[in-house]
């Protein structure tokens, strides 16, 4: 009676079982099995299933048959005989429970599954090095044909202390890959007692991704990190705040010994740009999306490696916000993170709401003087 | 568009690739390296669609140091053309095959310069002069009008720069008995 409170059963029909007396699917045979006392005996006989029956701890568990479904026939369009599919299955069987059972539809073993909806690399991102370590920053609007799937989806993920990757393309795709590449680090971290560097962990993730190749598999990422000597760990762990208190990034004072080893080959700043069909790539500016062109654009002109973090930042942020606002499938907030030696840093987000109405602002003020 | 040449002199290659990674519309480098160093006097030069280029090359390039480290000598340039050759010709008919356009140059000291020419079907040829891209078609025609055999490096650099097209740079190296030596990074000439 416990099993049964605690499972939350209320006799469905698929388990009459449950509460059948124990003499009609007790076996003679079963006795054999029963040894010890009487109250273990007797918990071991409630718990025993019948022949033939499920065993009573044994729940309902639709998920298999939900996934054979093929996804195709959710909210796909041309497919006007979905619909029609769930009646006849409501038809058929009366006596199910509320649950509708998806028919086990044969969809077509085809080498590319039709997606449910058109994708678009609708995003903004963009990664650049200079003297005080890599600016990481990216829009967050995930869009999904022409509607806003989400508006405050992070697209700077940090992979490990010192590693953000920028996501672009299909955001499941980039979310999973992230993990698996965070995973993998960390492996090799234990392993080899040391962190990988940033052009290792892009050539990881490529080589992971090559097998993908002609499939829909959409990743364009851009690893900014900053590849340090070995295990000098000056408090990293108190400058790994996932929040700045305010909106002034105060100069890092990494940025001295980063001088020092800034255009070094082995530590410094690292950008590469890795992307599912095989190109990978390591620069010094990367801008990655349908707001690509944009971004580049200020950033071309305003980028040099002499420059200070609340220059890098102001230009950054000023990238996304004028490839927010002529490409509509970037928008809503702009995240940014700052990676020293010392690991990286989040600036809050920021609404850019704000910002176009300040802008507006300041141009109506204009013509009106 | 992507661009490769090689020229064959009497005791040395030389050879040019662009240095621009595009990606659709975007110029996403323009400092990209394309020869990958075989050994000390064989240079791959590849191009092709985005990520087959670097994984094709960076695996011919690593199972050619291999076969130095079990076997103590290098491969000589046709060997290795011919053994990029047959390894391009087993994936052309799998499920993931290699576009990749190639040029193999090397310096052997038995057989003396060599330039391959390989395209994306596994074709190979041995060639005084080779170029992929579309400004092959218009370098082609030129090389076949002005070049000799005989014809010293200095003479084929300046054949080089006449014909830089509307990209923005070239990285140019010489392969001959002594290595592979880097030239300068020509900028766009104008007006030859």
């Amino acid at each position: 009676m416990a099993l049964q409170n605690v499972c939350d059963l209320h006799n469905p029909p698929l388990f009459p079982q449950w509460s059948a007396p124990l003499s009609r699917s007790f076996m003679p045979e079963d006795s054999t099995h029963l040894s010890g006392g009487g109250i273990h005996g007797e918990a071991f006989s409630t718990r025993l299933p019948g022949r033939g029956s499920l065993s009573p701890l044994e729940f309902y568990m639709p998920i298999a048959e939900y996934l054979t479904e093929s996804p195709i026939n959710f909210g796909q369009t041309s497919l006007s005989s979905a619909p029609t599919k769930l009646l006849e299955i409501d038809h058929l069987h009366p006596s199910l429970p509320s649950i509708s059972l998806p028919p086990p539809t044969p969809f077509p073993v085809s080498p590319s599954v039709p997606l449910p909806f058109t994708l678009s690399h609708g995003t903004t991102t963009l990664g650049f090095a200079f003297q005080g370590g890599v600016i990481a920053a990216a829009d967050t609007r995930s869009s999904c044909s022409g509607l806003v799937a989400c508006p405050a989806s992070p697209k700077v993920l940090p992979i490990h202390s010192h590693l953000v990757g920028t996501t672009s393309g299909t955001s499941a795709d980039c979310a999973l890959w992230k993990r698996i590449l965070a995973r993998e680090l960390r492996l090799y971290q234990l392993r080899h007692r040391r962190r990988l560097s940033t052009g290792g962990a892009a050539k990881l993730l490529s080589h992971m991704l090559h097998p993908f190749k002609g499939t829909e598999l959409c990743v364009a990422a851009t690893l900014c990190g900053w590849d340090g000597d070995d295990e000098k760990h000056e408090q990293p762990i108190t400058e790994k705040h996932a929040n700045t208190p305010t909106n002034q990034m105060t100069a890092s004072n990494s940025s001295g010994q980063s001088a020092a080893s800034g255009a070094s080959a082995t530590c410094g700043p690292r950008v590469i740009y890795v992307c599912s069909d095989g190109l990978r790539l390591q620069g010094e500016l990367f801008s990655v999306g349908s707001g690509s062109p944009y971004a580049y654009s200020i950033l071309d002109s305003s980028v040099y490696w002499g420059m200070s973090v609340q220059e890098a930042t102001e230009v950054a942020r000023e990238a996304v916000y004028r490839a927010t606002y002529r490409d509509a499938y970037s928008g809503n907030n702009v995240d940014l993170y700052h990676v020293t030696a010392k690991g990286w840093r989040r600036r809050e987000r920021e609404n850019l709401k704000e910002e176009y109405y300040r802008e507006k602002e300041r141009e109506r003020r204009v013509i009106a003087y | 568009m992507e661009y490769l040449i090689g020229i064959q002199g009497p005791d040395f290659v030389l050879v040019a690739a662009d240095n621009v990674a595009a990606s659709s519309i975007i110029q996403m480098k323009h400092d990209y390296d394309k020869m990958f160093k075989l050994s000390e006097k064989i240079l791959l030069l590849c191009v092709g669609e985005a990520g087959d280029t670097v994984q094709f090359a960076e695996y011919i390039q690593k199972n050619v140091q291999l076969y130095k480290m079990r076997n103590g000598y290098e491969l000589s340039p046709a060997a290795a053309a011919n053994f990029t050759r047959k390894n391009l010709a087993d994936y052309l008919r799998s499920r993931t095959p290699y576009h990749v356009n190639l040029l193999l140059a090397g310096y052997d000291e038995a057989d003396g310069p060599g330039l391959y020419y390989m395209d994306y079907l596994s074709a190979l040829a041995k060639a005084p002069f080779a170029a992929h891209g579309y400004g092959a078609f218009l370098t082609l025609s030129i090389l076949d009008r002005y070049y000799r055999p005989g014809d010293s490096a200095l003479s084929l650099i300046r054949l080089n720069k006449r014909f830089i097209l509307n990209l923005p740079s070239f990285t140019v190296r010489l392969i001959d008995k002594d290595g592979i030596h880097d030239m300068e990074k020509l900028p766009v000439a104008p007006g030859g």
